[in-house]
């Protein structure tokens, strides 16, 4: 069953195209990562299914609704990561989740909650005055209060330490054990890789490639760099069947300093995004 | 929760982060406080006619002002906030009803103002030998204009918070009218009959001159007609006046109303 369908979505800003034609199809209680540079449109692509934006064009499922017409219930459904508010400054952490706790028909705990993001410690502390990463975390709470099954993550965690990252992306496998269906967005490949059962790398408002981090951009059966250093110094060879190669080359000689290296994932993305001559 | 639930819990939340905003505090709250003790001070003992000191006389105007400045400030800054902080957009995704956003900022607007009334005649009181009415039918009068003023400058600030690009800008969008019509509905200059009659004609299309009158009718012996243009209270223009321009506040509210900046 799919959380999110979309077909041909397309939006434009003063008749440039932001979002050109995207379609996407995420499973129940999958974590779908959307990946792509500044200005890719990940945050209008999110924005129109959250139902904050509306489209030009295309169709639009989620959650079976059409978030252009969204209702009450619809929204009591989904969960909002918002990416770089600053309301509720004087209000303390305990204060704001509890409240919004109760929009909810069947809410989380707010205390529960304030511990899964691990924010015990500043509950009440006053949000205007957490750090950068605290307040973040704070976004997170506010967005999964409600127990949504399916939960928005926009950027969640650009400007974080990497100490601050770990510990969100365990929060967000957290969700993810519990069933929750995830679409975040990113520019970070490594949070695509840890975090994403399926990535989309988006790039001039489409998409350019989908798959598993694996598999993406054919990565998995991309020819492989095999190095070694012979009787006559270092050597190199491309190949499709690495281990063919080996095997042959090692009944002649010594293969001293042996590596075999498949693409990365920062190679296949640059070359999507076009990065790299 | 019902609708009305969730507005109640709304208004709570919204009074509390009001009262811990410093700068709503000091500029929406006790700036008229401030000017009536400054302005009532300097004329103390001046008498006008009919047995009214220069100081009762700003006081009832100045409860006029004080309640547009809690309301129509309070919306204008605050709306416009909301729009820019992320409030409204958080809001927006989640199963609140739309109305019981409104109905949360009409108690924090209603709880405000009348904590704002009640500052202003305890300065009266304390140091101006204001009295209070002690005639229910006064105190009747107090109520309708009191929530016909707050009704319609609440509608016309939360039309004017989009007219702030941004929550920076918004207390000068709000101060620029506000200031403007202190001076030219009665309350800076006192008594009123004492500014040019085409002052006080341009006034007379807005809100602030129609709720200072009322106050001053509830506030002032009814030998103070004598200092009102008309040389009446004019009950029924007032409510007339104040009614319209709820009407005009809510049409610009449904035409003007944005949930973003987008
Ligand atoms: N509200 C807007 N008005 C005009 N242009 C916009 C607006 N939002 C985004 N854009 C433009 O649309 C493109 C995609 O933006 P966005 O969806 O924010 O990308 P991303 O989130 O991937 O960085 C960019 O070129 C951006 O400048
Ligand atoms: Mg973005």
């Amino acid at each position: 069953m799919s959380a999110i369908r979309v077909r041909g979505l397309r939006k434009a800003y003063g008749g440039v195209a932001a979002v050109d034609g995207v379609d996407l199809d995420i499973a129940v209680g999958e974590v779908f990562a959307l990946l792509g540079p500044n200005g890719a449109g990940k945050s209008t692509t999110v924005e129109i299914l959250e139902g904050h934006r509306k489209r030009d064009a295309g169709e639009v499922e989620v959650l079976g609704g059409d978030p252009g017409r969204a209702s009450a219930a619809w929204r009591g459904r989904i969960g909002i990561v918002l990416q770089s508010a600053t309301d509720a400054a004087e209000l303390t952490v305990r204060e704001a989740v509890r409240h919004f706790a109760g929009y909810y028909p069947d809410p989380r705990d707010p205390d529960e909650v304030i511990e899964l993001v691990g924010l015990t410690g500043k509950a009440g502390a006053r949000a205007g005055r957490l750090s950068g990463g605290q307040r973040r975390r704070l976004d997170v709470a506010l967005g999964i209060i409600g127990r949504p099954e399916l939960v928005f993550l926009d950027e969640p965690t650009t400007g974080f330490d990497p100490e601050a990252r770990r510990q969100f992306w365990s929060l967000i496998r957290l969700l993810a054990g519990e069933g929750t269906t995830i679409l975040l967005t990113t520019h970070y490949l490594d949070e695509a890789e840890a975090l994403a059962d399926r990535v989309a790398v988006i790039a001039g408002g489409r998409i350019v490639a989908e798959g598993s981090p694996k598999t993406l951009g054919g990565r998995a059966t991309a020819e492989a760099t095999v190095r070694w250093v012979g009787a006559d110094g270092p050597q190199v060879r491309r190949t499709a069947d690495p281990q063919n190669l080996i095997v042959e080359l090692s009944r002649h000689e010594e293969l001293a300093e042996l590596t075999v290296a498949r693409p990365t994932l920062e190679d296949v993305y640059l070359d999507l995004i076009g990065e790299r001559a | 929760m019902s609708t009305v639930a969730i507005g109640a819990a709304r208004g709570r939340l919204e009074l509390r982060e009001f009262f811990r905003r410093k700068e709503a505090v000091v500029f929406t709250f006790s700036l008229p406080a401030f000017i009536l003790v400054l302005l009532g001070s300097v004329f103390s003992g001046d008498m006008v006619d009919a047995g009214v000191s220069m100081s009762q006389l700003f006081t009832a105007s100045m409860v006029g002002a004080g309640i547009l400045s809690t309301s129509f400030i309070t919306l204008g800054v605050g709306v416009a906030t909301d729009r820019e902080d992320g409030t409204l957009k958080r809001l927006r995704g989640t199963p609140m009803p739309a109305a019981a956003y409104f109905l949360g900022k009409l108690v924090l607007v209603a709880v405000a103002s009348l904590a704002e009334v009640a500052l202003l005649l305890a300065v009266g009181v304390l140091l101006f030998d204001v009295e209070l009415p002690t005639d229910p039918a006064r105190w009747l009068t107090f109520a309708w204009v009191f929530a016909l003023g707050v009704v319609s400058c609440s509608l016309l600030g939360i039309a004017a918070s989009g007219l702030a690009k941004s929550s920076r800008s918004a207390p000068a969008v709000m101060n620029l009218p506000y200031i403007g019509l202190q001076f030219i509905s009665g309350v800076f200059i006192n008594p009123i009959v004492a500014l040019p009659a085409a002052m006080v004609g341009v006034a007379s299309f807005f809100p602030l001159k129609w709720i200072c009158q009322g106050m001053r009718s509830v506030f002032l012996p009814d030998g103070a007609t004598a200092l009102e243009m008309a040389g009446a209270w004019e009950h029924g223009l007032t409510a007339l006046v104040l009614g319209a321009w709820c009407v005009v506040g809510l049409a610009l509210c449904l035409a003007t109303f944005r949930w973003t900046n987008k």
